[in-house]
Order: C-alpha cells, then sequence, then structure tokens
C-alpha cells in the first residue's frame, strides 16, 4: 500500500511588517510546514505503522528548492522518501490557483499510483482549503474534507472517518477507497522529530521534477485568478485600551470588572 | 447579464444562517448587471425548505429532493446538473465544512475556477473577490480571468436576507449516478458533553495559543478561579489536548455569549471570533497590537499575559 501526503512550506509574517507590491517583503516572512500538513503526516506514519503489510509514505510538495528544508522534517518525522514539483515556469507566479495545482498533483498521482492520498484541510497562507477535494474529482477517487477521526479498513476497501462540522457536531462518513482525506488539526498529536529521524532525512530522496517529467507544459501553471491588490487590513478597534505597566492595566481592568459585577464574591 | 446559483444549506432539518446571507451575497452581485439569482436546495424536506427561502431579490428556486442529508457526491452532480442547465456565470456556495466537502469537486468537474472563503464580491466588467491571506494579516483582492467562476463565501459576511418574496419554485430531477455515490453518511454525534457547560457561564476566561506551555494554563484557571468564571479556550489548546473539547469556543467548538468574555493569549482568528463574537463584554490581553481580536474588544490590553495575570489575579485575591 502506498500513501501519498501533500505537504507545503508556507511563510508566516511577522507580528509587524512591510508590503513589496504584492507580496509581504521577504525580510518579514519566516517559513514553515504548514501546520494542518503536520497533522496529515502524522497520520500517513502512523497507517504505516500500524499496518501489518508494507505501506510506503510519499510526501509531494510543490516549491521552489528552498523548500526542501522544511519538507526534511516530514522525513524526518517517518516519512519513506519526497516528490519537489517545480519550475521555472512557477517562479513569477503570484497566486498558483486551485485548479494549477490540482493539474500538478493530479500527474504526481498518475506516476506514483498511491492507495490513499491524505492533505491538510487548508494551507495558512493562501488558504483556499480546496486543493484535496479537487484533486479528488480529477483522478476519480472519492474523498472526505475535514476529517478529525480515521478508521482505514484497507482490507474491506473503505476509510470511516468523523468530518468535524460546525458547532461541536460530527458527521460518521465511511467512504469507499482509494480516497483523498483533507486532514483536521487535533486529529492526532503530531511527534517531534528524533535525532535519528533528523540524521536518517538527510539520507532520503527528494525528487525534484519539473513539469516536462510530469508531461506538462507551462500551460498547466496558468492562473484564472490574478493577484491585482494585496494591503493590511484596517483596524477596525473602538476598544478601551487600560495603558501603564502591567499591575496599573490590571488594577484598571479590576475597576472594571468590579463595577460590572464581575468578581463580587 | 451574470446569473447566479447559489447553493443553500441545511442540517437536520433547518436551514443554516449562511443559505440566507448567500442570498444577499448572491442579489448583490446581479443586483448590477439585471442577472436572475437561482437558489439550489438539495435533499430534506425541500419544499419547506423552499417556503422559507422565498425571498426578495431571489428569482427562481430549483428543488432536488435526493436524500436527506447532505452527501457530497450527490451535491456535485447535483449542482453540476443544475448549473450545465441553467449556465450561471457564478456559483456560490458557502466556505463551510460542507462548503469544503463538495464546492472544489463542482468547479473541477464544471472546469471553472474556483476562488474560496470569500468576504467582498464585485462584478465590474469580471469578478473581484476579497479575501484575507496569511492567518487574516494580509486582505487581497483576485481578480477572476475567465467567463464562468465558482466561489464561496465566509459566513457571517452578508447580512441574512429577510424580506419575503415571490419567486418561482421548481422541482429538477437528473439521472443520479449511483456509481458514483461512493460515500455514505452514517450518523452524527455531538462532541463533550463534559461536566462543564461553556455555554451556560456568565463570564468566560479563554486562553489560547499565547499561552504557550501546558503548565501554564494553571495561570488561567487561577485567575478563572478567583473572578468565579469558567475556563474556555481557543482551537489549539484543545488540538493540543491540553483542556477537553467542551471547553472550545469557535466555528468547530461552541457558541457563547456570556456577559463578559476575557481572551487571553488569543489572536482572533476568525473561526474563533464566530463563536465569541455575541459576548456582552470582550476583553482581550494579547502582546500584538494588531491582532484581530481587538477589533471586536470592549476592553484591551497590549501586554504580556504572563505579567498582567497575575497582577490581574492579586487584585481579586
Amino acid at each position: 500500500m502506498k500513501v501519498l501526503v501533500t505537504v507545503k512550506e508556507v511563510a508566516e509574517v511577522e507580528e509587524d511588517f512591510e508590503l513589496d507590491g504584492l507580496r509581504v517583503a521577504d525580510q518579514y516572512l519566516d517559513y514553515d510546514l504548514n501546520e494542518w500538513d503536520e497533522y496529515a503526516v502524522e497520520e500517513a506514519v502512523q497507517i504505516a505503522e500500524e499496518s501489518d503489510d508494507d505501506v510506503e509514505v510519499v510526501a509531494v510538495t510543490i516549491g521552489p528548492e528552498r523548500s526542501e528544508e522544511t519538507i526534511r522534517m516530514a522525513l524526518a518525522k517517518g516519512v519513506d522518501r519526497a516528490v519537489r514539483v517545480w519550475d521555472d515556469a512557477l517562479d513569477g507566479v503570484d497566486l498558483l490557483d486551485v485548479g494549477a495545482k490540482t493539474r500538478l498533483l493530479s500527474a504526481v498521482v498518475e506516476e506514483e499510483d498511491p492507495d490513499l492520498v491524505l492533505t491538510g484541510v487548508q494551507a495558512n497562507d493562501d488558504s483556499f482549503g480546496a486543493t484535496g477535494v479537487s484533486l479528488a474529482s480529477a483522478i476519480d477517487f472519492e474523498w472526505a474534507a475535514v476529517v478529525n477521526a480515521l478508521d482505514l479498513d484497507a482490507d474491506g476497501g473503505v476509510a470511516n472517518v468523523r468530518r468535524e462540522l460546525e458547532g461541536g457536531v460530527e458527521e460518521l462518513t465511511e467512504v469507499d477507497l482509494p480516497a483523498v482525506l483533507t486532514i483536521q488539526t487535533g486529529i492526532n498529536e503530531p511527534r517531534y522529530a528524533s535525532l535519528r529521524g533528523i540524521r536518517q532525512a538527510q539520507s532520503k530522496e527528494i525528487k525534484p521534477l519539473a513539469l516536462s517529467d510530469l508531461g506538462l507544459d507551462a500551460a498547466a501553471v496558468e492562473s484564472d485568478l490574478v493577484l491585482t491588490d494585496v494591503y493590511e487590513p484596517e483596524t477596525e478597534s473602538d476598544a478601551t485600551y487600560f495603558e501603564g505597566d502591567a499591575g496599573e492595566q490590571a488594577a484598571d481592568l479590576a475597576t472594571v470588572l468590579r463595577e460590572k459585577g464581575v468578581g463580587a464574591q | 447579464m451574470s446569473d447566479v446559483l447559489a447553493v443553500v444549506e441545511h442540517r437536520r432539518g433547518s436551514l443554516r444562517d449562511v443559505s440566507f446571507e448567500l442570498v444577499t451575497a448572491g442579489a448583490d452581485l446581479v443586483g448590477d448587471t439585471g442577472g436572475d439569482l437561482h437558489l439550489a436546495v438539495i435533499g430534506g424536506d425541500v419544499d419547506a425548505f423552499a417556503e422559507e427561502l422565498s425571498l426578495a431579490g431571489v428569482d427562481a428556486i430549483h428543488t432536488v429532493a435526493e436524500g436527506d442529508e447532505f452527501n457530497h457526491d450527490v451535491y456535485v452532480q447535483a449542482v453540476a446538473a443544475l448549473s450545465e442547465e441553467l449556465d450561471p456565470t457564478y456559483v456560490l456556495m458557502g466556505n463551510t465544512v460542507n462548503g469544503l466537502d463538495y464546492a472544489p469537486a463542482v468547479a473541477e468537474r464544471l472546469d471553472r475556477p474556483l476562488v474560496t472563503d470569500a468576504i467582498g464580491l464585485q462584478n465590474d466588467g469580471g469578478l473581484v473577490v476579497t479575501r484575507e491571506m496569511y492567518a487574516s494579516k494580509v486582505e487581497s483582492t483576485v481578480e477572476v480571468d475567465a467567463d464562468r467562476a465558482a466561489v464561496t463565501v465566509r459566513p457571517g459576511e452578508w447580512d441574512a436576507a429577510e424580506e419575503p418574496g415571490e419567486p418561482a419554485v421548481e422541482a429538477f430531477s437528473f439521472d443520479l449516478d449511483e456509481s458514483r455515490v461512493r460515500s455514505r453518511v452514517t450518523g452524527f454525534e455531538e462532541v463533550g458533553s463534559g461536566d462543564v457547560d461553556i455555554t451556560d457561564a456568565d463570564v468566560l476566561v479563554s486562553v489560547g495559543r499565547g499561552i504557550e506551555e501546558e503548565e501554564n494554563i494553571e495561570l488561567v484557571q487561577e485567575l478563572a478561579d478567583a473572578l468565579g468564571a469558567t475556563l474556555s479556550s481557543s482551537r489549539p489548546i484543545v488540538d493540543n489536548g491540553w483542556l477537553p473539547k467542551d471547553r472550545q469556543v469557535g466555528q468547530s467548538g461552541k457558541v457563547v455569549t456570556p456577559k463578559f468574555y476575557i481572551a487571553i493569549g488569543i489572536s482572533g482568528a476568525v473561526q474563533h471570533v464566530a463563536g465569541m463574537k455575541g459576548a456582552e463584554n470582550i476583553v482581550a490581553i494579547n502582546t500584538d497590537p494588531d491582532a484581530p481580536i481587538f477589533d471586536i474588544a470592549d476592553y484591551g490590553i497590549v501586554g504580556d499575559l504572563f505579567e498582567v495575570v497575575p497582577e490581574l489575579i492579586e487584585q481579586f485575591e
């Protein structure tokens, strides 16, 4: 059995930042493995560990060479090998839309032929939250979105999942395999990479693939979405702020709380 | 002329709020170009839903009597079939958990670009969508370079339509391909019915990611005790297993409306705000003056919770 897990290096923006055209200026960005993908990686690795059969876990990412550092974290946590899709044609794309990501990942699925695909629910930078389900439709896999519990019955050909709906309600769903599942945070407890894992990750393969390696050309990454403006949202705060040091702030807040009957014993 | 097809949502016999917000968003979108607003309601008691959705601005409601509850395989086929018949310029869906479970497949199947989580829509010769990036720190506008598009809209961003109207109601039927229904919803479960009901509390002291370590939660519990308040939290605390799920406030947790909500080390992600914005008074304590929580707070302390909270405990001891 083979599990393909999609991972993404995302940029996190520092508290204070400046914009540079349609981007956040580089010096205010920190790069990290997307939070949702950490849970997807953990779920994939746990499936491999808990299965009696051989399970290969392959991570796929769309990202420039820099992202290999982040992808190594997934390898250090037990992913067997990784595939990294990048191409010069992607360098100038401001916003890679869901359709383009789907075309790239579909080509990888065709090459890898996995039995199960896990993705994070969304990426913390562009927050589309759509690639997993779009991919499932394109490759004719079944799917489930926002999965917060998974009981895989590979022999029975189904995945029993819980989907986390709004308002503290969970939906129980049976999904035919092969499937794409988008993984919600909290489904497991992602492990820290061990020193041994980090050492081993250095020798694991991250295979770079260009568009031509996937039988695609530059048309595959043409986005229908054009980023036209990027700006800091206006703050709408009309809060009453308490000034001074921590003691003064606390004393002023305490006065308000008492006036409104909080903490009166 | 740009027609819009908006797909409403229901769960366990009730239309969800986002359905009425989709009517407003759809009506705004067709308002400028003189197109028609169509609604699709799929599954459940479609006739009763159609009656409830007979609102001003809606031109036609298409009822699809297929199943009782949401099933994404059915929704994808129904919305695709209806879109092929009506050929709307825009298909609008909710950016909800179920929206995320079928909208991308609809867009892929219809070969339309998809823009998710819209917080603003403009139809000015083409579609321009406002959305957020980088955990709400940045807002962006995205122009759709295509004649047709699929869009999901963020719940809570548009007012709910209320004014009655008289749209045509028509049953829509299509040939459901059963071989492509490969998932079965087997039930629902309420989560977290522990001994504490945070929806019942007058005062909530709520803790978020800013608390850094599990053992620091004790500090916030001390404050809750000193105030006679109940402890709640944002999602990361529950994801880390530091507090049980029944303490989680937010879109996927509980919706709370206490007299006082004291948010400690909570940045105010939209999913969290959805669960607590109805509080009578909101107090925010956070180091980041630009944290979105301050936008909805009545009282703010920009400061280090590890300095402020102990001082506050002292005030009440």
